[in-house]
């Protein structure tokens, strides 16, 4: 008896979790189905400006149009084989060109010493080896500081700096793209205006402001600026700008505060806006050296320690390779995971 | 009476403007009737008072950010404003010294005539150029399938991620026989004996500008990509139609007009980077670049205010510095705003 009142247990389990996937799979269907309509709307409205402009125009021009359409669906217009081709070889040709230093910094990295001193130099690396990594490991071993120190200035200088980046910048840009605050539009002004102009003239006041604060040689001092950047704070004003407004009334009157309609509902659809930000302040604070306020040894950036062992000479140029080679390898992969990303949010990075 | 003659200034004038404001005197009473009971306080007599109190929440997520902003953008441009017209070392307080910065920048600093020359020759070579290989490369790039797209950009993008990875260019232009560049010309025959290139004053400012352009692929090619990616592709359709022909006549007709926006903004970010080459000199040629070759107007001002701590006339090069910039953007807005028009 016991055995069956389990058996039967576990069925009514079973029909259960069955339940709960029809009910699963029949919200599945739905998001599809408004996924669907969105793109629906879409293909319409495009097709309303196309009819608009094919009804302007006398019945046989109407038709030969269509049938061009047609003959041509797949095929871009105004385009030939030859000059595809011809731009293809080209761009191959610039792109290897553009990459080359990057191969033969990646290449240099894994030669031995004996490689790097060939005459004539040789630009692929024949027998690679990890040597340039120990030798960097030894020469960073035996300076004052850990190289696990300078690594962990620039990772936490790095994580903090972006991460408050985009969470200060994108708090800010709510209120500039989707209300009409008074001032707003003062301060958006400003902050293109400071797009405009290199941030080496700031540099001298920084100091001096730093100093005010009492914040030399601290992190601080790469930190607080990055995230005021104006940069991201520009695309991301720009980015969130298309959010629909209606849904942020609607939000409203459904009784949620600002922050509430900021953070459950804005941050999460300008999720492309972010990965940039992330990307782009990575990148400048991945290779900040900082040397002009931050004077303490155990402070400095990783780049500070690259530049050490560049003046080192060229005895030193395999691991001066190896470090180049991991320096760049990090933005670069951080880019690559979030290139369409980016690219969606640069699409709304227009000025006018 | 006589105790309120006894007092001074500030306690008199205290105790008349509390007079006014407390509850008994008549004329509070009087204002209160009048302004005060009718209408409520942040009413239609304050508009701007009263959107400020309902915004406040935004204000409040405005806040952070724009008190950062203050303290290292806009305060910090005033500041250079102002300290330019004074000299100051740090130690003493700053003396007033009127235009003497900028009549010596511009009179009696031969060096810093060097360094605008060689930022003019930098700009004016790697602006345009870097600003039309950005355009080429991403239109030609908009051309290719999806996947193979991404690559290139990748590949067209990763040199301006290189960051402190540019050192590889000195030893590809390294003076000895095993620089790569010394070794292909020898072999082929260009050259006979190694070529201190970095090191020669004929040589330095060429090869800057070879690198700067190799690293002008950033965010402006970027956002030129997107912005020709959300081009309506409706458009062309129509145009060929109208009786376009070929792909220069869909540029400069459709392409260029639609995409504005991005010019402008691309342009933008490749003017304040142009204007601001002075760590890849450093990094290229060292500080400073025999005979002052590849001084640019940033290494001027890291010199003088880094170095020397002469912040005032170090302020005066900032502010030049500042103006040029500005002037050059509004400048060139105005003339992409034309375009295809």
């Amino acid at each position: 008896m016991d055995n069956n009142k389990k058996e039967t247990a576990q069925v009514k389990k079973k029909v259960l979790t069955e339940e709960e996937k029809a009910l699963k799979i029949k919200k599945l269907e739905q998001k599809k189905l408004s996924k669907a309509t969105k793109v629906k709307k879409k293909k319409k409205d495009r097709n309303e400006i196309l009819s608009d402009r094919i009804d302007s125009r006398p019945f046989s021009e109407i038709n030969e149009l269509k049938i061009h359409l047609r003959s041509k669906k797949k095929k871009r217009v105004n385009r030939s084989l030859g000059g595809d081709i011809a731009l293809f070889v080209f761009l191959a040709l610039a792109g290897t060109v553009s990459l080359l230093p990057l191969i033969l910094t990646v290449n240099n990295a894994f030669k031995p010493l004996d490689e790097l001193f060939i005459v004539p130099p040789q630009f692929f690396v024949r027998n690679p080896t990890l040597e340039n990594f120990y030798g960097l490991a030894e020469a960073l071993g035996s300076s004052l500081v850990p190289f696990s120190r300078y690594l962990f200035n620039t990772v936490f200088v790095t994580i903090i700096g972006t991460f408050g980046h985009v969470i200060i910048a994108s708090m800010a840009a709510y209120p500039l793209s989707k209300f009409k605050v008074p001032g707003g539009n003062l301060i958006f002004g400003l902050i293109v205006y400071s797009l405009m102009f290199p941030a080496s003239v700031t540099a001298i006041p920084h100091y001096l402001v730093f100093n005010a604060l009492g914040m030399i040689d601290t992190h601080y001092a790469l930190i607080l600026p990055a995230f005021a950047s104006s940069l991201g704070l520009f695309l991301m004003k720009q980015f969130m700008s298309q959010v629909p407004t209606e849904l942020i009334e609607s939000a409203k009157i459904d009784g949620a505060g600002d922050i509430k309609i900021y953070w459950k509902i804005v941050m999460p659809l300008v999720k492309p806006a972010w990965l940039t930000l992330i990307i782009l302040l990575f990148q400048s604070l991945w290779a900040a050296a900082g040397t002009q306020f931050i004077y303490r040894e155990e402070y400095k950036m990783v780049s500070y320690a690259l530049s050490q062992i560049a003046t080192a000479g060229p005895a030193r140029s395999g691991v001066l390779a190896a470090v180049s080679f991991i320096m760049i390898l990090v933005p670069i992969g951080v880019f690559v995971l979030s290139q369409s990303q980016v690219m969606e949010t640069m699409a709304h990075s227009g000025m006018k | 009476m006589e105790n309120t003659k006894n007092k001074n200034w500030f306690s008199r004038t205290y105790s008349k403007i509390k007079g006014w404001f407390s509850d008994k005197s008549a004329k509070y009473k009087k204002w209160k009737y009048e302004t005060g009971i009718k209408i409520d306080r942040w009413s239609k007599k304050k508009p701007f008072r009263r959107k400020m109190y309902l915004n406040r929440t935004l204000y409040l997520m405005l806040a952070p950010f724009v008190i950062l902003f203050t303290l290292f953008t806009i305060i910090p441009v005033i500041m250079s404003f102002a300290l330019s017209f004074t000299s100051y070392n740090i130690l003493e307080a700053p003396k007033w010294v009127g235009w003497a910065n900028y009549l010596t920048l511009f009179l009696d600093d031969e060096i810093f005539i060097t360094a605008v020359k060689n930022t003019l020759i930098l700009s004016v070579i790697t602006g345009p150029i870097g600003y039309m290989m950005s355009f080429v490369f991403a239109w030609l790039i908009n051309e290719l399938p999806g996947k193979l797209r991404s690559f290139v950009t990748l590949a067209f993008y990763a040199p301006s991620l290189a960051g402190n990875a540019i050192l590889i260019w000195t030893i590809i232009f390294s003076s000895d026989i095993y620089g790569y560049a010394n070794a292909f010309l020898i072999e082929w025959g260009l050259i006979t004996e190694p070529q201190t290139w970095l090191t020669n004053p004929d040589y330095i400012l060429p090869i800057v500008i070879g690198v700067q352009l190799w690293m002008s692929l950033g965010v402006n090619f970027l956002a030129l990509i997107a912005g020709l990616k959300g081009v309506d592709k409706t458009l062309y359709e129509a145009g060929a139609v109208d009786g376009i022909k070929n792909r220069w006549q869909e540029l400069w007709y459709i392409t260029l007009p639609s995409m504005k926006p991005q010019l402008v903004f691309s342009a933008v970010i490749q003017i304040s980077s142009t204007l601001g080459i002075g760590a890849i000199t450093v990094s290229l040629a060292g500080f400073p670049s025999v005979s002052y070759a590849a001084h640019t107007i940033v290494n001027h001002l890291s010199d003088y205010g880094g170095i020397r701590f002469e912040m005032g006339y170090a302020s005066a090069i900032a502010t030049i510095l500042f103006v040029s910039s500005i002037a050059l953007n509004s400048l060139i807005r105005k003339i992409i705003r034309r375009v295809g028009n």
